[in-house]
């Protein structure tokens, strides 16, 4: 069991019995997100989605944390537990690992899963849990106003950083290779579908699933990702990768292509100055993190070069599978407990 | 040479040694062996935090006491009849506990000139007159030992090591314990290292030939088995019987444990315990901090599995904010905090009682949680059945207040039937709930027990979401309106307060007494045993002990006002007292001491007694 469900993470919830469209999965809550607001779009996106997958709505279940996106489950009609403050994980945790026929997704943000919550998060990666994580990175904490984020820039200046920010940001992409999650992604809010072709492979993953969705806060921190957007400066920054194909990007006299640089690292180049074959293919199911962890800094210094897509998708057994199999090896071992004879084992004595 | 037999009514036993010297072990073997003889007994182990603190230190002592009788016993006694003292610190540490006239047994191995500065002796106390007052028996435990086990093929270090298995052999000889067991269960222990089991063995025996041929010890005492209910009995500790109970919990609720919980002492063998039972579809998840514990717990309860989390103060501490989600969400969740010693990571091998007040308000906004609190080893395992049928019946987070004393402490319990045990299954709602025939109010209450509908993932047509905001009542969407959060706080209130619980039961055999001692969890037994002394000597008292302390038995007050005084020992400064002046204007008198250890019986006899006497 434990190998035969690789690469199919719904395979144990059940498939629902008609055809489903978008509006099944609408709640009938009106969204209170801020006009314009990036989250729309993610909502729209998934509620679009969801029915490709044909499961039974009734065991999908949508979990989240605190923050502007954690509202996301009240918009979903679906199960939903809107839960505490970076606790999504440890909550989604319990659930996933006690009924592998559901279908999990936890919604959090940046503050959410890297500053209250990182613990819970970095711990659910490494468990792997059957879990898909969306993690709408917008780089700004939006719901207690305007506060910079563990995600934001060096120097940003907010209510609470009036002279610039001091810490530095963590890459997401990079924290999760980090700690080994068998699944990474990035996509953007606007592109849907490349959000939904990242959703489509997260799904199918069993086990944790990472994926990071770049999302414009047009209140607090607006136009954070335009470059990614713009069509004069979206194709010199952003990197598509696909798991078997060149990491090549930008066109014409701009195009780059990435290779090997020493001491472990990957570096851009331009395309007209390597062979084909010193051109880097991905391989997203290379076990070894490293070269994953590689790509994921090719925005550093920020946002010069942005890779999108999948990092990193290597099949490792899912933790609540592994937990399912011990207590079935219990039972096949010493068979079904019996309460009766529990309460009855060790030195017992009879008083006449 | 024939020798003396004394008959004894009861004894009290204190093994002390270094953190290295097995003396839990030699304990629990000894309370095994009496436990099979059929005496009542109880126990209370006593060790440091740390696993090895330095050799021969006072710090570094640890101790295992034993009280075990002819006829029901309820502590583990206040005074040691008998010391084993494995070194100088042992002796020192333990010398303030004995009554005159106790016996000594001191391993004079240990006792070495720097022994003996370790801990402040400037002249070996076996050697001077300074013990007079107590029988000592002075033997070189240890030679003794790796002398009875030369020719065996193990190291010297490992020989010194079986001088706790000479010790017990020892005292099984003096008090006519059955050894067979203990001989069983050291080659058991040992069965991958069959060379020192042997050993072992050889070293136990050796020390029970040694009580009976050596002239040394020229009597033995016997302590014939106590008359107890009729049934059948095992030795049990309250962290096993709390992790039994929550088993049994399972079973009859029909539904699978899941337990989120991270290491902590004195809690993590309840941990321990549950995870070996898997074939019982238990599920323990050792998650990456307390607040990771207590989340999983709750969102396997919102996937309809029984959801607990363990833990001590710090921890609950920690889990706060999980546990208001759980009120806000009225979904059923075990709590179970085994109390220790505070503030901060205070003494984590000791006993306290001081976290009623966090149980009860230990959280943001109005959050009222059930607490029930266990009173004895055993009843851990009948405290954790009730916690989980408040937490099913009434979908609330229940708090289970255990102590390091009740965890670690073991007395014989009668296994009951499992058809004695109640059947606390609840039905998942599986139909919508609405007027209209189709839709689902998540907090349509049951107008008797105004515990809201569960329905759990999986279930077709209930769709639903819950979360910490406010909701509306009946159909738990998010609501800010005004009167709605003033009347779902006041709802929430009066579910908690509508748990039915059984009434106050009080012992007061003549129905005269104008003095009540009241109690709750851990203190029943020395409470109870001071009763008794009390009554021996024609003291008038009554006793009460709560194991519901919130709700409280809707008869407390008018029990407590029946008295002209209320006397409440606890170990904190008065936090149950605070809760009942609160609440019914009475006057209790509290009786506190917070030294990490449980009250004696004759210390609480006489506060009693004062009180009688003080009118």
């Amino acid at each position: 069991m434990t190998e035969s469900l690789n690469g199919k993470g719904l395979a144990l919830v059940p498939k629902a019995d008609g055809k489903q469209t978008l509006k099944d999965f609408k709640s009938d809550q009106e969204v209170r997100w801020c006009p314009g607001c990036g989250d729309y779009a993610i909502l729209a996106a998934v509620q679009s989605f969801l029915p490709e997958l044909g499961l039974r709505r009734e065991n999908i279940v949508f979990v989240s944390g605190i923050g502007c996106s954690s509202r996301f489950p009240y918009y979903m009609n679906t199960y939903g537990f809107h839960s505490i403050h970076g606790r999504a994980p440890a909550i989604a945790t319990g659930l996933a690992a006690s009924r592998p026929d559901l279908s999990v997704w936890v919604i959090t943000g940046d503050g959410d899963a890297l500053s209250i919550g990182g613990n819970h998060l970095i711990h659910a990666l490494r468990r792997n849990v059957n879990l898909n994580i969306l993690l709408f990175n917008n780089r700004i904490y939006g719901l207690t106003k305007g506060q910079y984020s563990p995600t934001s820039e060096v120097g940003k200046i907010t209510k609470s950083t009036p002279m610039g920010s001091l810490d530095k940001p963590f890459n997401p992409i990079s924290l999760a290779i980090g700690a080994e999650a068998g699944f990474v992604a990035r996509t953007i809010d606007s592109d849907r579908k490349h959000l939904q072709s990242v959703l489509r492979e997260a799904a199918a993953h069993r086990g944790t699933s990472l994926v990071e969705i770049y999302q414009n806060c047009n209140i607090f921190n607006d136009g954070a990702f335009d470059s990614l957007k713009a069509p004069e400066t979206r194709d010199e920054i952003t990197i598509r990768l696909e798991h078997g194909q060149p990491i090549v990007f930008g066109t014409g006299d701009n195009a780059k292509a990435v290779r090997l640089a020493p001491y472990g690292g990957v570096e851009v180049v331009n395309r007209s100055e390597v062979a084909e074959s010193e051109i880097l293919v991905h391989d997203a199911h290379r076990p070894d993190p490293s070269l994953a962890f590689a790509l994921s800094r090719l925005d550093e210094p920020a946002f010069q070069h942005v890779p999108i897509g999948i990092f990193r998708s290597v099949d490792r057994p899912a933790y609540d599978t592994l937990m399912n199999e011990q207590l079935e090896q219990s039972v096949a071992d010493k068979g079904k407990g019996q309460l009766a004879d529990l309460l009855l084992g060790g030195d017992t004595w009879r008083i006449n | 040479m024939t020798k003396q037999v004394q008959q004894l009514d009861r004894v009290i036993i204190r093994f002390a040694g270094d953190s290295g010297d097995g003396m839990q072990l030699t304990g629990d073997r000894f309370t095994a062996e009496t436990a099979k003889f059929g005496n009542d007994l109880s126990t209370l182990p006593n060790f440091p935090a740390e696993i090895r603190a330095p050799a021969g230190t006072l710090p570094g002592v640890s101790s295992f006491q034993l009280h075990f009788a002819d006829h029901d016993i309820l502590t583990p006694g206040d005074a040691p009849n008998v010391l084993v003292a494995m070194n100088p610190a042992a002796l020192k540490a333990n010398l303030g506990d004995l009554p005159r006239g106790a016996d000594i047994i001191a391993n004079t191995d240990e006792f070495t000139k720097r022994n003996l500065q370790k801990v402040g002796y400037a002249a070996n106390p076996l050697e001077d007159d300074s013990l007079a007052e107590w029988r000592v028996h002075s033997l070189p435990l240890t030679s003794l030992t790796v002398k009875a086990l030369e020719g065996f093929e193990i190291s010297k270090k490992d020989a010194e090591r079986a001088k706790n298995m000479f010790a017990l052999g020892l005292l099984s000889w003096l008090y006519h314990r059955p050894t067979e067991a203990t001989i069983k269960f050291l080659e058991a222990k040992f069965a991958k290292k069959p060379d020192i089991a042997k050993a072992n063995v050889a070293a136990f025996q050796a020390g029970w030939n040694y009580g009976e041929t050596t002239e040394s010890f020229s009597v033995s005492y016997e302590i014939k088995p106590a008359t107890l209910a009729p049934g059948v009995y095992r030795n049990i500790s309250g962290n096993q019987a709390l992790a039994y109970g929550l088993i049994a919990a399972s079973v009859q609720s029909g539904l699978p444990l899941f337990l989120g919980s991270y290491p902590i002492t004195p809690a993590s063998d309840i941990l321990h315990e549950l995870s070996k039972h898997k074939r019982f579809g238990i599920r323990t998840f050792q998650a990456e901090d307390e607040i990771a514990g207590v989340g999983a717990a709750l969102g396997a309860a919102f996937g309809g599995a029984l959801g607990v989390t363990t833990t001590s103060g710090p921890g609950v501490a920690l889990k706060a904010e999980t546990v208001g989600l759980a009120v806000a969400t009225e979904l059923p969740l075990i709590v179970v905090d085994v109390q220790r010693a505070g503030p901060s990571t205070g003494m984590p091998t000791k006993t306290e009682q001081t976290d009623l007040l966090m149980a009860m308000f230990g959280r943001n906004g109005e959050s009222p949680v059930p607490v029930v609190a266990p009173s004895t080893p055993s009843d851990c395992f009948d405290a954790a059945i009730e916690a989980a049928r408040i937490a099913l019946k009434y979908r609330t987070p229940v708090m289970l207040l255990s102590d390091g004393y009740l965890a670690n402490g073991s007395e014989p319990w009668r296994v009951p039937e499992v058809s004695e045990l109640p059947d606390i299954s609840i039905e998942f709602t599986t139909e919508p709930n609405g007027e209209d025939g189709t839709t689902y109010l998540p907090f349509k209450r049951d107008p008797e027990t105004l515990a809201r509908p569960w329905a759990v993932p999986g279930t077709p047509g209930l769709e639903h979401r819950i979360g910490g905001i406010e909701k509306a009542d009946g159909s738990g969407n998010i609501s800010y309106d005004p009167n709605n959060h003033d009347h779902m706080v006041r709802l929430r209130q009066a579910k908690i307060d509508g748990i039915d619980v059984p009434p106050l039961e009080v012992d007061d055999p003549d129905g005269d007494a104008r003095v009540l001692v009241l109690g709750w969890g851990s203190t029943y037994g020395p409470i109870a045993a001071a009763v008794r002394r009390v009554r021996r000597e024609g003291g008038k008292v009554a006793q009460a002990h709560l194991r519901h302390l919130n709700p409280l038995p809707a008869n407390t007050g008018d029990v407590l006002r029946a008295y002209d005084k209320v006397l409440l020992p606890e170990i904190n400064l008065g936090q149950l007292a605070l809760l009942l002046r609160a609440r019914f204007l009475i006057d209790v008198i509290s009786y506190n001491r917070v030294r990490g250890l449980p009250f004696k019986a004759e210390e609480l006899a006489g506060v009693i007694q004062d009180v009688i006497n003080s009118d």
